[in-house]
């Protein structure tokens, strides 16, 4: 991987909270292609890597495939199965196998790792990539100050699936992420966890910030730390005092052309959009703002 | 013990699977295999099976989760046609290329556009290339029997390679036979449980799916090329074996009439049924022709062809696919290459035929066989390509 991305700390931090014997299935990206170079692999679990829109869909037939193994009393113990995928994986091009899984109740974590754009062919923009951002597709011109949509609300769907847990995380907050983690996997069903990953590359920032950067969109308030579980929203991590999402943005190269005159309004148009995404998620888990 | 049950192309592959005793199925319906993942879910309903079956949302999911589930070890079926095989495209490479023996009916039937649901062979011969074992049934009969093979040839450690059965859309798919059936324990005894040697184990972990640079990826393929060539005697011997259970043994190449004809036709499916007749009504009145099906067709079986061609004049292909602006179909372009080096060599015509289901008639057959007759007669090909049945 890059120095100092935070997809590996993520992966690591999951994998400090497995029970048992565990499988991880890996949707293209970024963490698949950095980390099993043939003949060399990362991964002292068994891995397995199919595609880019499927990992969902893989591990429906792992989970399928040790159920039947399990009923012939070929398999004794329980194997837990955890995918990871991408913002690209998971939020657009995986979304139909991912939504399929939710839907069949099988029995794995789903960890979305979200650098909010397809970093590992050249930044471009996802379904993730918040309001503003510069990618390669979604540059900043003289016109269009980045990216025109907002970020598609990932969580929502996921826990409109009616599963039992679905939960965002930060690697910055990593006994809240670890716990998640625990809690997915002793799920009964399929779990969903969408973490916050800052990319050095892609979101331009110095290499040793990462975690500075996850923090800061935590207390932001522009990335959330909330559960869903059994359909009750929960907010984990209040932030009572937030800083200005100036803050968050300021560091990152992605965003520096909203710091240009002409564009000066969009930073408001954001601050509202998280100040209004906050609200919601206050709602919908009995909060006061 | 064997017995004779009415089924359709479609529910002999079905009860096939049912007696491999299939961990699991995942699979998503299209026309006309509907009736294939209709008739298992029933077995499922009425606890018939063990297996566990995923109603994956699509055809890319489904391929996917057979892919996951064959990498655990398990035995994995599932079935498709068409559109539904043309959105697997990109994981039945995957399937192969990863060695997962997953065997996979394919219920041939023509691409969209203009959707249409009946019978040719273009879904299938758009993914020819995909690393699969591919076979082909004549009938119900045949459909039953190879998938049996399938399984056997697939999951062999020498092969580990996925194998599609196909059969006509509706022509076999949806026509009852009396189909010999043997018995689950039979069945049982010819197919032992899957033993899988790497798999997605905890006790053992390995890294399934790893990226390949240019200094690898060459490598992997040339062993899948490698394997590839093993597999022919592997078809063989598995339907040889099968043959002593049951009195039908198969091979690679299946022909009628070759030992004193001067021309014959080739084909692949339910056609040679056609062409069969056809044949003997032909030589019956002196014309001497005769027919060569292929069951194999991947890996192609070539020293078989170059042997069965051996002293016809001439030699016309049936393709059931549309292949726009190549120089012939398919199945014309593989047996032309086959025979390329030979000194001696029939010469070849192609017909196209039977596009989105349109019927090949035994009169269309005759006049194709009295045209191989004619171009046997003048000694050169005037018309490579034919288009039979259509109107020009
Ligand atoms: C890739 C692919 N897979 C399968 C099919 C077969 N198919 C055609 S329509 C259909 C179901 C349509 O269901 P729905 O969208 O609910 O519409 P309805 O027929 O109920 O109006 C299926 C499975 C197909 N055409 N293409």
């Amino acid at each position: 991987m890059c120095s100092g991305c935070a997809a590996p700390i993520i992966v690591r931090q999951a994998l400090k909270s497995i029970r048992g014997p565990t499988v991880v299935v890996n949707a293209t990206g970024c963490l698949e292609v950095a980390t099993t170079i043939y003949p060399y692999t990362s991964w002292r679990v068994p891995w397995i890597h199919v595609a880019f829109e499927n990992a969902a869909a893989v591990a429906s037939g792992i989970e399928a495939a040790f159920k039947a193994l399990t009923k012939r009393g070929c398999l004794k113990e329980k194997i837990d199965i955890i995918a990871f995928g991408g913002d690209g994986g998971t939020f657009d091009i995986g979304i139909q196998a991912l939504s399929g899984a939710l839907e069949r109740g099988h029995d794995f974590v789903y960890i979305c790792y979200d650098n909010e754009a397809y970093m590992n062919t050249g930044i471009q923009r996802s379904g993730s990539t918040p309001h503003g951002a510069a990618t390669t597709t979604s540059p900043a011109g003289t016109v269009i100050p980045g990216k025109p949509e907002w970020k598609k609300d990932i969580v929502g769907i996921a826990a409109a699936h009616g599963i039992e847990f679905v939960a965002t995380a930060s690697p910055a907050y990593w006994s809240d992420y670890i716990a998640k983690v625990r809690r997915a996997i002793e799920v009964d069903g399929p779990a969903f966890i969408h973490v916050i990953q800052p990319c050095i590359l892609g979101w331009r920032f110095n290499s040793n910030e990462a975690i500075k950067i996850a923090r800061l969109a935590v207390q932001t308030r522009f990335f959330p730390i909330y559960h869903v579980e059994k359909g009750q929203y929960k907010l984990d991590i209040k932030i009572p005092k937030p800083l200005p999402v100036e803050e968050y943005l300021k560091p990152q190269g992605r965003f520096r052309h909203l710091f240009t005159p002409e564009f000066k309004g969009e930073i408001e148009k954001i601050q509202a959009w998280v100040d209004a995404n906050w609200a919601r998620i206050c709602q919908l888990a009995g909060e006061k703002i | 013990m064997a017995k004779v049950i009415g089924l359709t192309g479609d529910h002999a592959i079905a009860y096939a699977a049912k007696q491999c005793d299939v961990d699991v199925v995942a699979a998503y319906p299209i026309t006309p295999q509907t009736i294939i993942v209709e008739r298992f879910s029933d077995y499922v309903a009425n606890g018939e099976v063990k297996t566990e079956y995923v109603c994956v949302e699509s055809e890319h999911s489904a391929m996917s989760a057979c892919v996951g589930a064959s990498t655990t070890g398990a035995r994995v079926f599932t079935a498709t046609s068409s559109q539904g095989l043309a959105l697997m495209h990109e994981i039945l490479y995957i399937a192969s290329s990863l060695r997962c023996p997953i065997v996979m009916a394919v219920v041939n039937r023509a691409l969209s556009a203009p959707i249409n649901i009946h019978c040719d062979h273009s879904d299938m011969m758009g993914s020819r290339d995909c690393g699969w074992i591919q076979l082909y049934s004549e009938n119900a009969q045949e459909a039953y029997d190879l998938t049996i093979q399938a399984f056997k040839i697939a999951e062999d450690p020498e092969i580990l390679l996925p194998v599609t059965v196909n059969l006509d859309g509706f022509i076999i798919s949806h026509c009852m036979e009396g189909v010999n059936v043997i018995s689950d324990e039979e069945v049982r005894k010819f197919l032992p449980p899957r033993k899988a040697v790497y798999k997605l184990d905890p006790a053992n972990p390995i890294t399934i799916g790893a990226l390949c640079f240019t200094d690898y990826y060459f490598e992997i393929k040339f062993q899948q090329e490698d394997v590839m060539k093993k597999v022919p005697a592997k078809v063989k011997e598995v339907g040889e074996e099968f043959g002593k259970i049951t009195g039908r043994s198969y091979g690679l190449i299946e022909t009628f009439g070759l030992e004193d004809a001067e021309v014959a036709v080739m084909c692949l499916g339910s056609t040679a049924g056609t062409a069969r007749v056809v044949a003997d009504k032909l030589r019956k009145s002196g014309k001497p022709v005769g027919v060569i099906k292929v069951r194999l067709y991947r890996p192609f079986p070539t020293q078989e062809i170059v042997e069965a061609v051996k002293g016809l004049k001439a030699l016309t292909v049936l393709d059931r696919v549309a292949t726009s602006g190549a120089p012939s179909g398919p199945l014309c372009s593989d047996v032309k290459t086959a025979l390329y080096a030979e000194t001696e060599k029939p010469l070849i015509t192609n017909v196209i035929y039977g596009l989105g289901g349109r019927d090949i008639s035994p009169e269309n057959l005759e006049d194709i066989f009295n045209d191989a007759l004619r171009t046997a007669d003048v000694g050169r090909v005037d018309r490579p390509i034919k288009y039979v049945g259509v109107r020009e």
